[in-house]
């Protein structure tokens, strides 16, 4: 059961807008009748299916199809060297040597990971496209194989990208402060050598799929898919398929799972177009769940070395410096962006004046990493949340405390950080003493007694994190300054029709987060209707023109992007709206009030036209309306983009993110000192993301975001053996939390408008990762009193928290503290 | 007896009630003849291995993973899917309408095999703890709730059935 706890409602909002109203979208999926990718059909379409590579590396020798194309039902095949002759590589965003790896929709003479995919073969029915897949015949040379990022920049590493020169893929250096100074005036030095931020992903439960057809008339694609960031498959597709984007018509429904993993599909995406071409007819994929696991949107695993955290003696923190690297697999489909994602949240949620992070990024024969929720910043307030427990550790101070003493302040908000992002609002305190109070950490030294006589170590843990939302995309050129990206946009439409319906479009792609219920609030109070009266079209179609180059669902932005195009175009319909009824009623716009359905004199309760009227006025009876409401077409459509300037590039310096909610995660673990098993056994989320509009589905995400944290802390992990074979590429070596495995989780929330934006909203969903930091630092704080080893990797299962139990001086060694 | 491999199957089943008839290839999973043959596509497929649950449907009032079962094993069976959840008036029936209150499903891509799983354990067990919940649903893997709303709207479905 979860319990909550709620304070201060800060924002006055409208009639629904803070209600927990019904989700449109519920009875369609509680009754079986929700349209996913799969379940879509076409006449006499071919089901594909991919022939994937069992080597992490090696050469390809020759491609023989024909034994596919014997067989009876076989519609054809397609080849990587079709691919090369018919697309250019995907473009890169990498600047050198990242920007020389070439890319194909398929496997192009070598394989560079296993699950890569080699040839496509498609067949009338999903059996025998794959029963085909298996008698097509590669022959492969094995090359030697590079599995552990250290080891990629060795003299003797295996190269995967000739044209790269090299596996590194990019690499920066950033710095601010003054980091002499910060360590000149430390008392104490802390120095950690190795921390290592594991490999795992979200795993929605619908695998990626899609629907594609061409039409050979107009030369147009439709995409029916689950891809989650349209525009971004959109800017990768056309120039490598060498048309316009108007040429590929993205739809999608509803779409089950996302959590930013299904942002780079595109490569399997231009297969299934360029089948739908050649073989004349609709084409069909839906991936298997252990291709998934092998080969799509793993999560960006990352080490940091040479960790070293200028301390003063009371535990102020001056700065620190570490070098990062991250792990980007063999593609960089969406990478090196997270290169610079994580400089969003730079120092954390404290007030360190001084940081310098020597980033490098590497690629290795493993899947190509993507975004995946908490994309890049999790990875790096892993480190801080580290930084913050293992200074405490060696300096004997407690951790709340410490983070007391150095989170950034509610009366310092708006605070810029030393890398220029402006933290719009929030109280860290606050949210940490909420938290603490609901998992009872006042009782814990009691709660430790109890657990010691069972033979059980008990521990406290604290995770405080951001989730920065509503990208400003110019910070892709931190990574290479020849991008012409910036800013952000999202759009909305919203029209009354003749019979008075209300219907609004997105340019979003849902997955589960309500954006039709949340969108439904925002126009019926702006409008002065029930929320029950406003259709929002379900999903997404670029046709629909309610698109723009960042239309998708990623991030952490709808309640910024998403809702702030809602209430613009909303407020441009009810602008329209009154100035009609003020025409038809004689009478001043200002005179018009619209509630309830109806547009009334302000002056004269009877002198009212319902919402169905005006409608039919403009649409369909509009004969003799007068010279000034030639522009009134009820039907409004509004590009919100954030207020955002070009950061410094050169300095790496300006705000990268809107907003930037706060998450802060506290438990309670207790650890079976036989067997080094961990059981959660008591959990507090406490959320701050500004007003909301929904207060159940914000508490929904927190709930997810949570067991995805915890799972990745305990039981996921995509662990590849020196061979590059993946050991966990299903549900069953893939551990997901399953309901017994959940702790209950109590949540807490405040509210702290953001200033920046027009609803006080900020963006939320992703978290930052609360609860692998949190549940890190519990392991550490339970270990404490059996030889006090330290948490340095973000996996614990259960045989290495055994191991640091039976050494706990092999974690102690890599920490040092240094008086100054 | 023959010793010929049999490729293919006339199979009759009865689905919500429904006779259907079809011949089905042996080796043609239940849960693609409901998809694929009968057209009810609430059932999902979120795995190829049993562990996720998404295909959960009753054959014989039942829980079963549609997807561990072919469909010539269904032979003379009857089955129900999400879609014969529902009262008659066209309404949602207790469980879906708690799910909703609850806010039990997010993508909604687990939730129809949630949901006959949890009319399998109502059926058995009408006022079921929650950890009885918790063991009812553990073959039902949710990526977007952390379980937290799905077992209340479950226990909440169970108090107001009044039993």
């Amino acid at each position: 059961m979860s319990t909550t706890a709620t304070e201060k409602v800060t924002l006055e909002r409208g009639r629904y807008q803070g209600e927990s109203v019904p989700r449109k979208e519920d009875r369609r999926l509680l009754e079986g009748q929700g349209s996913f990718v799969d379940d879509i059909r076409r006449h006499a379409m071919g089901y594909v299916h991919f022939v994937r590579s069992p080597y992490a590396h090696a050469s390809i020798l020759s491609i023989d199809v024909g034994p596919a194309l014997e067989l009876e039902g076989v519609f054809g095949t397609l080849t990587g060297g079709e691919v090369a002759i018919a697309t250019d590589p995907f473009f890169q965003i990498a600047s050198p040597p990242g920007a020389h790896v070439k890319d194909y929709a398929l496997a192009v003479g070598k394989v560079r990971y296993a699950g890569e995919p080699v040839v496509a073969v498609v067949a009338a029915t999903r059996e025998l496209a794959r029963d085909a897949a298996d008698v097509v015949e590669v022959d492969y040379e094995p090359l030697p194989v590079l599995v552990d990022a250290r080891a990629a920049r060795n003299d003797d590493a295996p190269v995967l990208h000739d044209d790269a020169g090299g596996n590194l893929s990019w690499e920066g250096v950033y710095e601010w402060g003054d980091l002499d100074q910060a360590f000149a005036e430390a008392d104490r030095v802390v120095k950690i050598d190795e921390l290592h931020f594991d490999r795992f992903n979200s795993t929605p439960l619908e695998c990626d799929g899609a629907l594609v057809e061409y039409d050979r008339g107009t030369e147009q694609w439709t995409i029916h898919s689950n891809n989650q960031f349209p525009g971004f498959a959109a800017i990768m597709m056309g120039p490598a398929m060498r048309v316009g984007l108007d040429r590929l018509r993205f739809v999608s429904q509803d779409i089950g799972g996302g959590f930013g993993n299904k942002i780079t599909s595109h490569p399997q995406l231009v297969a299934l177009c360029l089948l739908a071409r050649k073989l004349k007819r609709p084409v069909q994929w839906t991936e298997w769940r252990t291709d998934f696991h092998q080969s799509m949107s793993h999560g960006n695993e990352r080490w940091f070395h040479d960790v070293e955290v200028a301390v003063k003696a009371d535990g102020t923190l001056l700065g620190f410096r570490c070098k990062a690297l991250d792990d980007a697999g063999a593609f960089l489909r969406y990478e090196p962006l997270g290169g610079v994602i994580w400089a969003q949240v730079t120092p954390g949620l404290y007030r360190w004046q001084h940081v310098k992070v020597e980033f490098t990024q590497v690629m290795t024969n493993k899947a190509p990493v993507s975004p995946n929720r908490g994309y890049s910043r999790m990875q790096h307030l892993w480190l801080t949340e580290r930084i913050i427990d293992i200074v405490a550790s060696q300096l004997e101070l407690d951790p709340v405390e410490i983070r007391k003493l150095n989170y950034i302040k509610t009366d310092e908000m708006p605070y810029t950080t030393p890398n220029g992002c402006v933290y719009d609002s929030g109280d860290y305190g606050r949210c940490l003493d909420i938290a603490l109070e609901l998992v009872g950490a006042d009782t814990v030294d009691a709660r430790r007694r109890d657990a010691e006589a069972r033979g059980k170590l008990l521990g406290l843990g604290i995770g405080s994190t951001l989730d920065s939302g509503t990208n400003n995309f110019a910070q892709s050129r931190f990574i290479n300054p020849e991008l012409q990206f910036s800013g952000n946009n999202e759009v909305a439409t919203v029209k009354l029709d003749i019979f008075g319906e209300v219907v609004v479009t997105l340019g979003t792609t849902p997955q589960g987060q309500g954006h039709e219920t949340t969108a439904a609030q925002v126009v019926a109070d702006t409008i002065g209707c029930t929320h029950e009266m406003v259709t929002v079209r379900a999903g997404h179609d670029s046709y629909w023109n309610s698109h723009a180059g960042f239309s998708g669902t990623y991030a952490s932005q709808f309640a910024v992007t998403g809702l702030s195009a809602v209430k613009g175009a909303a407020d441009q319909l009810a602008d329209q709206m009154r100035r009609l009824a003020a025409v038809v009623l004689g009478t001043t716009p200002d005179g018009i009030v619209l509630a309830g359905g109806m547009a009334t004199r302000a002056d004269n309760p009877d002198a009212a036209l319902p919402f169905m009227a005006l409608g039919a006025i403009i649409n369909a009876n509009n004969a003799g309306l007068p010279p000034e409401t030639e522009d009134i077409t009820l039907n409004a459509r509004y590009v919100y983009r954030p207020p955002f300037d070009v950061p410094d590039i050169e300095k790496k310096y300006g705000n990268l993110t809107l907003t930037y909610s706060t998450q802060i995660h506290a438990c309670v673990v207790e650890i079976d000192r036989e067997t080094g098993e961990v059981e959660i056994v008591d959990y507090a989320a406490v959320d701050d993301c500004g007003t909301r509009i929904h207060p159940q589905i914000v508490e929904g995400q927190v709930h997810g975001a949570t067991a995805h944290a915890i799972g990745a802390a305990l039981w996921e992990t995509f662990h590849y053996d020196d061979d590059g074979q993946l050991l966990t590429a299903n549900f069953y070596d893939y551990h997901v939390p399953h309901a017994l495995d959940m702790p209950p989780i109590k949540t807490g929330s405040i509210e702290s408008p953001s200033p920046f934006t027009p609803l006080g909203t900020k963006g939320m969903g992703e978290g930052g990762g609360g609860g692998i930091h949190c549940v890190c630092s519990a392991i550490q704080d339970a270990l404490a009193g059996a030889g006090g080893a330290v948490v340095t990797d973000s996996h614990n299962p259960a045989e290495r928290v055994w191991k640091m139990l039976q050494d706990p001086e092999a974690s102690r060694a890599v920490v040092h503290v240094a008086s100054t | 007896m023959s010793t010929e491999p049999v490729n293919e199957k006339l199979i009759a089943v009865q689905v919500n009630g429904e006779s259907q008839e079809a011949v089905v290839e042996s080796r043609r999973l239940l849960v693609h003849f409901i998809r694929d043959d009968c057209l009810l596509t609430g059932t999902h497929v979120g795995c190829d291995t049993g562990n996720c649950g998404a295909c959960t449907v009753l054959v014989d009032g039942k829980a079963v993973k549609s997807c561990m079962m072919l469909a010539i094993q269904a032979e003379g069976t009857a089955i129900e899917t999400v879609e014969s959840l529902g009262g008659s008036d066209g309404e949602l029936e207790a469980l879906q309408q708690a799910f909703s209150d609850k806010h039990a499903l997010q993508c909604g891509y687990c939730t129809p095999g949630m949901l006959m799983s949890a009319k399998h354990l109502l059926e058995r067990n009408p006022n079921p703890t929650e950890a009885e919940v918790r063991k009812a649903i553990q073959g039902n893997i949710c990526r977007c709730t952390g379980y937290v709303n799905i077992v209340d709207a479950i226990l909440e479905a169970a108090e107001g059935s009044g039993s």
